[in-house]
């Protein structure tokens, strides 16, 4: 059996205020290379909040998260930004691309960042995720002369440009039409038909949860049976 | 290009009506500082220079700073000495040659001899206080420029006639005395001479234009009734800053006051030190107001790029990177601000140096400006760390963005 990539072990997100509120409470969740889960659960849950202490955007109250089996919560910030970089994908609710880069320069920014791929390979891999993601001609548009559809894709691209191994989405299809949405489900299905990555995706949509290899479901931020 | 600097850039470009607005502020700001520094320094070196030019470097007068001890004095540990009296004639310096010589023998530059005496010369039933300068026509034009700064005759007329006598301009204006014309002087020691006036001199220092007249050294000891008399000893140094240091040595060696250029102008020097700090605080105090400019648009990029800055966290972007971004970016407006500013600073320097003007403390016919590679370097450096200071708390602030408060916010 592989080791996890991403694993939490008591994970619990509470926000201090005269009223704390607990987001997530003792999570135990292990993501292996090759599966597509999907969190689900209704409005508010946590599920969300359960994929930011995943992907380390956020750091657990009490608990544990570790990714290639290092704990990751005491961590400094700089080591767990590289961390993200390196290893995690992020694809959001809206596509979050920066509007004065074109396509090509939005996927290239995360490798210019990590300086793995010389130039050259930059563009090259660029333009590779750009022709897989069936976004070839668009290159040199930015984001406002693209479609909704198109911009999430390239927004695909992007949290694939350095390789990760795991891709986090949240509600990747939620401002999709239907077509769209299903070609960018697609995608995320092909990312781990190698066996080489994982997909953890947020959604509220049961249809397409059930697309997934396994599903979470989080209520009140606990995982329900 | 880093990407950090390209995503610098790319902010700026896609908000060009704010970095225009921004980069004239601090453009304006270092434009109109180079100018006020051109002017200020300008109007300071033109008058140092008119003074060290009219007058000697270092002038070693019979005098000495100290009153000569008297014999009681050596005798007894305490004494009471009281109804001293200066004597009424100058001793004048004794052996001028030879201390002339010897001075001559070490120090880079000229001497002439000169007899000093305070007189009055009538004309036209009036009488006005002068200040008698008896030189040597040949030596002195070594130690002054007063033979180039003759506005009618010349320092050699002094010899071509008997009793010749040359009057600063400003002082043959008050008596309406010209070349050609003869004017009595009575010296304090009450003689009475009648000289022909052969030139007229224009140092540029109305002080000095206004009070004085020049002879030969010969008419100043007849004035002083001393034959032989030589009271002070001009000197004028191959570097004029090194003037003090001279003159301390020349009068530890001769025991006779030597009073440099610089000590002679104390007051005033010490005044414009006050005048230059008095400027760059000003100056200092106009870049900092332009790096409000840079401070408003530093802080208006954070804040509507906050959603970007979280994303570009969230991919991996370390803290100290998008900080970077935004420090760029006030460095940037800084930097073209002040280039930019050059170009205006150069062209007010040279619109108010152009400006006519007529000032009875300086000699210029147009407002004396200076030209220097400092003035801009300093504006330079000032306009660039107040951006980068003003610029630098934005950025702060801009890094330490929770990307999940804004994503959650967003989503």
């Amino acid at each position: 059996m592989r080791a996890p990539l991403i694993e939490t072990r008591n994970a619990t997100r509470i926000i201090a205020g005269d009223v704390p509120a607990t987001l997530v409470a003792d999570v135990d969740v292990s993501v292996s290379a090759g599966e597509f889960i999907a969190i689900i659960g209704p409005s508010g849950s946590g599920k969300s909040s359960l994929l930011y202490l995943l992907g380390l955007l956020d750091r657990p109250t009490s608990g544990e998260v570790y990714l290639e089996g290092v704990a990751t919560s005491a961590l400094d910030d700089d080591s767990r930004a590289d961390m993200r970089l390196a290893t995690l994908g992020f694809v959001f609710q809206f596509h979050f691309l920066l509007p004065e880069f074109s396509a090509r320069e939005n996927i290239i920014l995360p490798m210019r960042a990590l300086r793995r791929l010389s130039e050259k390979a930059q563009v090259a891999r660029a333009d590779m995720l750009l022709e897989q993601l069936g976004l070839k001609d668009h290159a040199h548009k930015r984001p406002d002369q693209m479609s909704g559809g198109q911009r999430q894709r390239v927004a695909i691209a992007r949290a694939l440009a350095n390789d990760p191994k795991v891709v986090l989405a949240d509600e990747p299809t939620g401002n999709l039409d239907t077509h769209s949405g299903e070609r960018v489900l697609e995608i995320l299905n092909d990312l781990v038909s190698s066996g080489q990555r994982a997909v953890v995706m947020v959604t509220h949509d049961l249809a397409l949860a059930a697309r997934a290899d396994r599903q979470i479901r989080i209520v009140d931020g606990r995982i329900a049976i | 290009m880093s990407f950090v600097l390209d995503i610098a850039l790319t902010h700026l470009r896609s908000r060009v009506r704010q970095t225009v607005v921004g980069v004239l502020g601090v453009a304006t700001g270092v434009g109109f500082s180079i100018m006020m520094a051109a002017l200020m320094e300008g109007s300071q070196a033109d008058f140092i220079r008119q003074l060290v030019d009219s007058l000697p470097h270092i002038s070693v007068t019979d005098e000495t700073r100290n009153p000569p001890r008297q014999p009681a004095e050596t005798r007894y540990d305490v004494v009471q000495i009281d109804g001293l009296r200066t004597p009424v004639v100058r001793p004048g310096i004794k052996n001028p040659m030879a201390i002339m010589a010897s001075i001559e023998s070490w120090v880079p530059g000229a001497i002439a001899p000169s007899v000093q005496a305070k007189a009055v010369i009538r004309y036209a039933g009036r009488d006005t206080a002068t200040s008698f300068t008896g030189l040597d026509p040949k030596r002195e034009q070594k130690v002054s420029k007063l033979a180039t700064q003759m506005r009618q005759g010349s320092l050699d007329a002094l010899y071509k006639a008997t009793n010749a006598l040359i009057l600063g301009d400003g002082l043959a204006k008050k008596i309406g005395a010209r070349v050609g014309n003869t004017v009595t002087i009575v010296s304090g020691a009450g003689r009475t001479l009648d000289c022909t006036i052969v030139g007229i001199a224009h140092t540029g220092v109305a002080q000095i234009d206004d009070v004085s007249s020049y002879g030969l050294i010969k008419t100043g000891q007849i004035l002083a009734s001393q034959i032989g008399l030589v009271n002070e000893l001009r000197i004028r140094v191959a570097d004029a800053l090194q003037a003090r240091t001279v003159a301390t040595r020349i009068e530890a060696e001769t025991g006779y006051k030597s009073v440099s250029w610089q000590e002679a102008h104390e007051d005033l020097l010490s005044a414009f030190e006050v005048r230059n700090i008095i400027m760059y605080t000003v100056v200092g105090a106009i870049l900092l107001v332009a790096s409000f400019g840079t401070f408003n648009i530093v802080s208006t990029i954070t804040h509507e790029k906050a959603r970007d800055i979280a994303i570009m966290k969230s991919l991996g972007f370390r803290a100290k990177s998008v900080r970077r971004i935004f420090v760029i970016e006030a460095a940037a407006i800084g930097l073209i601000g002040a280039l930019i500013g050059w170009g205006l600073g150069y062209v007010l320097t040279r619109a108010m140096g152009s400006i006519e003007i007529k000032s009875p403390f300086m000699d210029s016919s147009t407002i004396p400006v200076l030209y220097s590679p400092l003035h801009y370097a300093l504006a330079t450096v000032v306009a660039v760390a107040s951006s980068l200071f003003a610029g630098y708390f934005p950025a702060r602030k801009a890094a330490a963005v929770e990307p999940v408060d804004i994503i959650r916010g967003a989503s």
